[in-house]
């Protein structure tokens, strides 16, 4: 007989969610097309033929040409590349900085659980796209700075997350005996609240990169994100919007992309949680 | 070498709850109200009383789980009430606790093997080798098979759960262990298995047990004294027999007329409690059972009685028995 070991239950679930599988190829392909970027564009990105500017998607360009005449389909390729860095980058620096304060505020409570939270709540007052757009004014405008940024006005909801975790889970009877074992607090964060408050972080990481890339391509949309020549779903759209009378493929092909990476995103991390804790599916 | 491994006195738990974000009042939970108690070198001490009396306050105080508000816990003849830090891990190694509710008290991302064998690790106790003999050990002391290692808390019975944790509480062969409702979870033909596990490991390893529970027969049955809790406070202890034979506080009488007896023909008469136990925010006046006792007078609505031997080893806090 199989063992119901807590991953396979999961597994289980999750196969069953037509949508999660769905979510999960699309986030898979995408990978695979950041992955393999060079070997499967069919054109050098840098490639400029002007004589070759906006040309609609033909059997030379599936996607067609942009307005200095180089092929959309290589670019977005390469674009995919930018997406998934951004958006895994970012949400890497807001789980660190969440989890760590959350579990602080959780685990300690008093003034430290106060002062975290109030922090938590002024950071949550700026629109944070505004102030996005303000510190990348002030900063050089590059693929760094621009994943530090997000990143970094995107841990509020992660600290919450993991500071309700580490609420419930400090009482719990397991953790009570690891203390009455002699457990110093660090391992007591580390190896008994935090391997439980996990499922949480994931699911939120995984809707956290949606987030995050869309943010990205608002950002590269309004130039003030990736710069050009480096191609991003954003900038593209840029070049896009410019000529969207007369070439509409510069703006649908990046935006059918945008939209479903991150509607792949979205799919994977409900899937995710739903497999995770079947009592939280809205019915 | 004394002869009370565990001495309590005076102590006091008291929660402080803020009434709200701007008014500064706060409201006091006198959880445990100055509690005075003894256990003896090798004895099972019964702790009873409703939920919410304060007992498990009372054992969690006593192992320092929480830190006490008043009063000082003397173990093994030191005053351990400020300890911390270091001394404290040390003693920790000297009492243990088995908790009520076996679905919590193992932690779901570890194998049996690994929960059990943390104590060792955390008091750096052998290599990895002698440590993974020992828990094999202890499962078999416990009465598991000792290829349960690799096996997660779900794939266990409560019965086979509770097994575990006392094969961790025993892990660093303490003197003492709080057993905080061990088998108020469990299905009553695995309570008897695992009582007398209890009673079974008490002797071969010559334990202190102090044994919280609030159903009566069965701390009659494992207890060599047991101690009556109300309300925060201790009103009657004494020998476990003479105490069901003979119960001085009307509020244990009034426990034991609950007690089920094995016999349909027996017509017992029943103590029914009126009410509920007061709130222990606002406890009442004198003598907190006077809201709910048969037998109150004047003097108990005024002044908390005095808890004093009535006969020898048989203490009560009642202002009836002089």
């Amino acid at each position: 007989m199989e063992r119901e070991t807590p991953g396979r239950l999961f597994w289980h679930r999750f196969r069953r969610n037509r949508l999660a599988i769905t979510g999960a190829m699309i986030v898979i392909l995408l990978f695979f097309f950041a992955a393999l970027a060079p070997y499967i564009s069919p054109y050098d990105i840098g490639d400029i033929n002007t004589k070759n500017a906006l040309q609609a998607p033909s059997r030379d360009h599936l996607l067609g040409t942009d307005q200095l005449g180089r092929d959309v389909l290589s670019r977005m390729i390469w674009g995919s590349r930018i997406s998934l860095l951004v958006g895994f980058v970012a949400v890497g620096i807001a789980i660190v900085i969440g989890t760590f304060l959350g579990a602080l505020a959780g685990f300690y409570g008093k003034w430290v659980d106060n002062v975290i939270m109030r922090f938590v709540d002024i950071m949550l007052c700026f629109p944070t796209f505004f102030l996005i757009l303000a510190v990348i004014a002030i900063l050089e405008p590059n693929i760094w700075n621009i994943m530090i940024v997000i990143g970094v006005t995107s841990w509020m909801g992660v600290t919450r997350l993991v500071r309700a975790e580490f609420l419930s889970l400090k009482e719990r009877d397991f953790v009570r005996a690891a203390s009455a074992t002699g457990a110093k607090n660090s391992r007591i964060i580390f190896l008994h609240i935090l391997p439980n408050a996990l499922s949480p972080i994931w699911v939120s990481a995984t809707l956290g990169v949606a987030a995050a890339i869309l943010t990205e391509s608002a950002l590269s949309f309004l130039g003030i994100g990736v710069q050009p020549p480096t191609p991003s779903w954003g900038n593209i759209l840029t070049a896009g919007k410019d000529n969207i009378e007369i070439a509409w493929w510069l703006s649908l092909y990046p935006g059918l992309a945008i939209l479903i990476t991150v509607l792949g995103y979205n799919l994977l991390g409900e899937g995710i949680r739903d497999a995770i804790d079947p009592r939280l599916t809205a019915s | 070498m004394h002869d009370n491994l565990v001495v309590l006195n005076n102590l006091k738990k008291y929660f402080f709850i803020k009434e709200g974000f701007f008014s500064g009042k706060e409201t006091v939970v006198k959880a445990v109200d100055g509690v005075n108690l003894k256990i003896k070198r090798g004895e099972i001490l019964g702790l009873v009383g409703e939920s919410g009396c304060g007992k498990s306050t009372a054992g969690r105080l006593l192992i320092k789980l929480e830190e006490p508000s008043g009063g000082e816990i003397y173990f093994d003849g030191e005053d351990i009430t400020a300890s911390n830090g270091e001394r404290m891990r040390k003693l920790r190694r000297e009492m243990q606790i088995i908790f009520q509710d076996p679905y919590s008290s193992l932690n779901p991302r570890k194998t049996v093997g690994k929960i059990i064998e943390e104590p060792f690790i955390i008091h750096k106790i052998g290599n990895r080798k002698e440590r993974k003999e020992r828990v094999k050990c202890l499962l078999e002391l416990v009465g598991l098979r000792p290829e349960y290692t690799d096996r997660y808390p779900h794939e266990f019975s409560g019965g086979q759960r509770q097994r575990i944790g006392i094969a961790r509480a025993l892990s660093l062969n303490p003197k003492l262990i709080i057993a905080d409702e061990p088998v108020s979870a469990l299905d009553v033909s695995i309570q008897a298995q695992v009582i007398n596990l209890l009673q079974k490991l008490q002797e071969d390893f010559n334990l202190t047990y102090l044994f919280i529970a609030h159903d009566l027969s069965v701390v009659e049955y494992v207890s060599d004294r047991v101690a009556v809790m109300y309300l925060g406070r201790i009103v009657e202890l004494s020998d476990s027999r003479e105490l069901y034979k003979n119960p001085q506080h009307p509020y244990t009488e009034a426990l034991l007329s609950a007690v089920p007896v094995p016999d349909p023909t027996l017509k017992k008469k029943r103590i029914i409690l009126e009410g509920d136990p007061p709130s222990p925010i606002t406890p009442p006046s004198g003598c907190h059972f006077h809201t709910r006792c048969r037998y109150k007078t004047e003097v108990c609505r005024e002044e908390y009685p005095v808890f004093k031997e009535v006969t020898a080893g048989h203490f009560v806090a009642c202002h009836l028995r002089v």
